[in-house]
């Protein structure tokens, strides 16, 4: 029996899945990586560092291998008054963020300018590096860089963390990890939208605004506020203390899951936190039988808490 | 099945493949709709089940997601593939051994990817969380050996042309392995930014538009025919409903991100191409109402029918949905609320699970031959879904409606919350009414292997329904 052997049907189905990439995956890439960094992509891909979710550095995504992002008002060479500045501190074995490994991707202008000025071809990352982000011009142009501070101002990884010590450093890169891992995205979106969030939720997001950030988890169903801004609306730690341990002690409607496990065993005076306690007494203060709720455990300062906390209050 | 592993090919009775499938397939439904009234409930009463980050719905939800999408609706459709493949190529599977393999396989690199979710280790990009390890377990293990059966069934068919079916068949799995493939690709080359996540709605969509539609509607071809034994009633629709799939479905990938700084022509495109969705689903409804011609009697009398026919005509709200709320007229009002986690239910506990319920329902009783156990409960199950069903979208698409005008008055987004709670209560009863029919589907099917009345040679299993 001679078979029909669809091959007009075979060559124009390639034709039509082939050409619907093209129009649908190349064009598009090809537009969006035309687009230079902005100020705000810098922020993000350093302070969080190579990749946001699963990784070869942090397989069980526990915020391992992420950099910390310091608040610096002292030169940590020097010694110096100077104006503040966030430093991007890379210990060593961190892996650098895409922007620093494919300069590329940083778009035309701030790759030049980072190579050039910033000199981040210079940076190791087996010997650990600290970044700062500057602007300068070019070809007329203003733009935003990275600049390698250990190779422009001899700035040490160690130094940097000295001069700024543990209250102003931020676990921004492990708590975006945190954000992840534990599934705050699938209500809370990173991407107020372009029509009616501005009053509310603050600015959209620019084309720039991403470069090198992975995964950008904008998230798609929001069950609660888009927290793009949250840092500029609310910078109140006690606050966040209490809604994450249990939001109901701050927002008596809220649906938002009790996030007191993030705590873990000890607070930061290293006691045991008692947890069905603490459940007890707030079940006593919800039905009315007590006038305060019981006090929010303190959290040791490299609990997952915190970097969840460094992390929303970042983003501002 | 495990013992059919190391068996000679000759020596795997045919159709074991499909009815392993077939039961794993609503082993999954039963556990990922359990999840999701799991999840709903939580989403109702925050504080049942708490203290540990396993239960917490961050950690359950997207486990919820892979279970109804890997584990019921992609091991339903392989079922149907394994056993109406062969049956429309008039031959036998190519390989009962890769399927019953294909099937193990799956069911293991599912069980694992769920565990790795469930405990918070994901890539962190929807609908394509698996970590890019079992990415490439899925390619490799789930999706092509799925995709050569399918292929060398067809390619040594024993027919002059090959039926509708097996044109959507042979070129999903096709394009669902180039789509994984390409989608995932941002997490093994570490493309990052906007461009990965529009690679991810890329493959969402597509998953979506190239697997999920075109198989269930394949699905239908076969079923509605086949039951009812009236011809397809129009082979060339068949053709417009496949070709318009291929050139429509795969390219509005963008109208998900319609509010993200994506370029603005990327977005106009994605849109237009969004409403002609509309041309293969008017021609995919049109086409199997028509066969369904003279024989409605059997839409109310045959369950098979009633599953397929309630799951073509789900299509129409569907489309209509799927059409136009991706316009910018609309999209900006419905965008990432409830409306939308509505009409993917629509999709996928609506059109797509009727359309696969049947396949399952009718191919574990032609293959096993025996008639079905019980009418009643497969009647029960079907209620107990399309209920379930309703409540479920109603109440979402009103909480959707209720959230899309918080968000243009900019209310206090607590405010939205409280008044959404009464609709998060129906959710969880409708989920709830979901899981329900589907425990009683698997006792239905467990009862129907174990205890069926034998189907004699050369009789169908719907010709003897009524019979006792």
């Amino acid at each position: 029996m001679a078979f029909r052997e669809y091959k007009i049907g075979s060559r124009l189905f390639g034709v039509a899945l082939g050409g619907s990439m093209l129009i649908t995956l190349y064009m598009p890439t090809v537009d969006m990586t035309s687009v230079a960094v902005t100020e705000t992509g810098l922020v993000k891909q350093l302070s969080y560092g190579r990749i946001g979710g699963f990784s070869y550095e942090d397989p069980l995504l526990q915020g391992k291998g992420k950099p910390k992002t310091v608040t610096l008002t002292k030169d940590p060479a020097t010694g110096a008054d100077m104006e503040p500045v966030q430093a991007y501190v890379y210990e060593p074995g961190i892996p650098f963020p895409s922007g620093i490994n494919h300069p590329r991707t940083l778009g035309p202008g701030a790759t030049e300018l980072s190579l050039d000025k910033g000199r981040i071809a210079e940076a190791d990352d087996s010997a650990g590096a600290v970044f700062v982000i500057k602007r300068g011009t070019h070809q007329g142009e203003t733009l935003h860089y990275i600049e390698n501070a250990s190779a422009t101002r001899g700035w040490k990884y160690d130094q940097v963390l000295n001069a700024g010590g543990d209250a102003n450093t931020a676990y921004v890169g492990s708590g975006k990890i945190m954000f992840v891992r534990e599934g705050c995205w699938w209500c809370h979106t990173l991407l107020p939208e372009q029509t009616q969030d501005w009053q509310y939720f603050g600015i959209p997001p620019r084309l720039g605004d991403f470069n090198g950030e992975s995964p950008t988890a904008f998230g798609s169903d929001r069950k609660a506020p888009d927290l793009l801004h949250v840092g500029s609306r609310n910078s109140s730690k006690e606050w966040m203390m209490m809604h994450f341990f249990n939001p109901r002690l701050v927002q008596p409607h809220s649906i938002m899951p009790r996030y007191d496990y993030l705590w873990g065993d000890k607070d930061a005076d290293g006691k045991a936190i008692d947890y069905d306690g603490w459940r007890a007494a707030y079940n006593e203060y919800a039905a009315g039988n007590t006038l305060t709720p019981p006090d929010v455990p303190s959290y040791q300062s490299d609990s997952e808490i915190r970097y969840l906390m460094d992390f929303i209050l970042s983003l501002k | 099945m495990l013992k059919y592993l190391f068996k000679r090919n000759e020596d795997i009775p045919p159709g074991s493949a499909a009815v392993f499938f077939g039961f794993s397939s609503i082993m999954w439904f039963v556990i990922g709709t359990g999840l999701g009234s799991f999840n709903a409930a939580k989403l109702a009463f925050p504080d049942f089940v708490m203290g540990s980050e396993l239960f917490s719905f961050g950690h359950m939800r997207q486990v919820h997601v892979f279970a109804v999408i890997f584990g019921w609706i992609s091991m339903a459709f392989a079922m149907a593939m394994m056993y109406i493949t062969p049956a429309l190529g008039n031959t036998k599977l190519w390989s009962e051994k890769l399927g019953v393999w294909n099937c193990f396989l799956w069911n293991f690199g599912l069980s694992l990817g769920l565990v790795l979710l469930w405990f918070g280790v994901s890539s962190g990009r929807e609908y394509s969380d698996f970590p890019w390890v079992i990415d490439l377990y899925i390619a490799a293990f789930m999706a092509l050996p799925l995709a050569l059966n399918v292929w060398m069934t067809i390619i040594n068919r024993r027919t002059q042309g090959i039926y509708t079916t097996n044109w959507f068949f042979g070129a999903s799995v096709f394009m669902v392995t180039i789509v994984f493939i390409v989608g995932n690709s941002p997490e093994w080359f570490n493309l990052t930014g906007l461009s990965e996540a529009y690679m991810t709605w890329w493959f969402a969509h597509n998953v979506l538009g190239l697997w999920i539609t075109p198989v269930a509607a394949a699905i239908a071809y076969y079923t509605v025919p086949k039951v009812t034994g009236n011809p397809l009633y129009s082979h060339r629709i068949g053709h417009l409903h496949f070709w318009s799939v291929v050139v429509f479905y795969s390219t509005p990938a963008a109208h998900h991100l319609m509010s993200a700084p994506l370029p603005e022509w990327l977005k106009s495109f994605a849109s237009v191409e969004g409403v002609l969705i509309l041309v293969p689903a008017i021609a995919f409804v049109s086409n199997l109402l028509l066969t369904m011609t003279g024989k409605w009697h059997m839409f109310v009398e045959n369950v098979e029918i009633k599953f397929t026919i309630t799951g073509v005509m789900l299509a129409i709200p569907l489309n209509m949905q799927g059409g136009f709320q991706q316009t910018r007229a609309i999209n900006w009002y419905v965008h990432g609320t409830g409306w939308i986690v509505a009409h993917a239910h629509l999709a996928l506990l609506g059109f797509s699970t009727f359309l696969e319920g049947a396949a399952v329902y009718y191919g574990l009783q032609t293959l096993l031959r025996r008639k079905l156990y019980s009418l009643a409960l497969a009647n029960f199950h079907f209620w107990f879904l399309l209920i379930g069903f309703a409540i479920y979208w109603i109440s979402m698409t009103i909480a959707g409606l209720i959230q899309g005008a918080g968000k243009i008055y900019e209310v206090p987004y607590i405010d939205v919350v409280i008044a959404e709670h009464p609709y998060m209560i129906a959710r969880w009863i409708g989920g709830t009414m979901v899981f329900t029919g589907n425990l009683v589907w698997l006792y239905n099917m467990y009862m129907t292997a174990k205890a069926g009345t034998e189907i004699p040679e050369g009789r169908l299993p719907h010709e003897l329904a009524y019979e006792r």
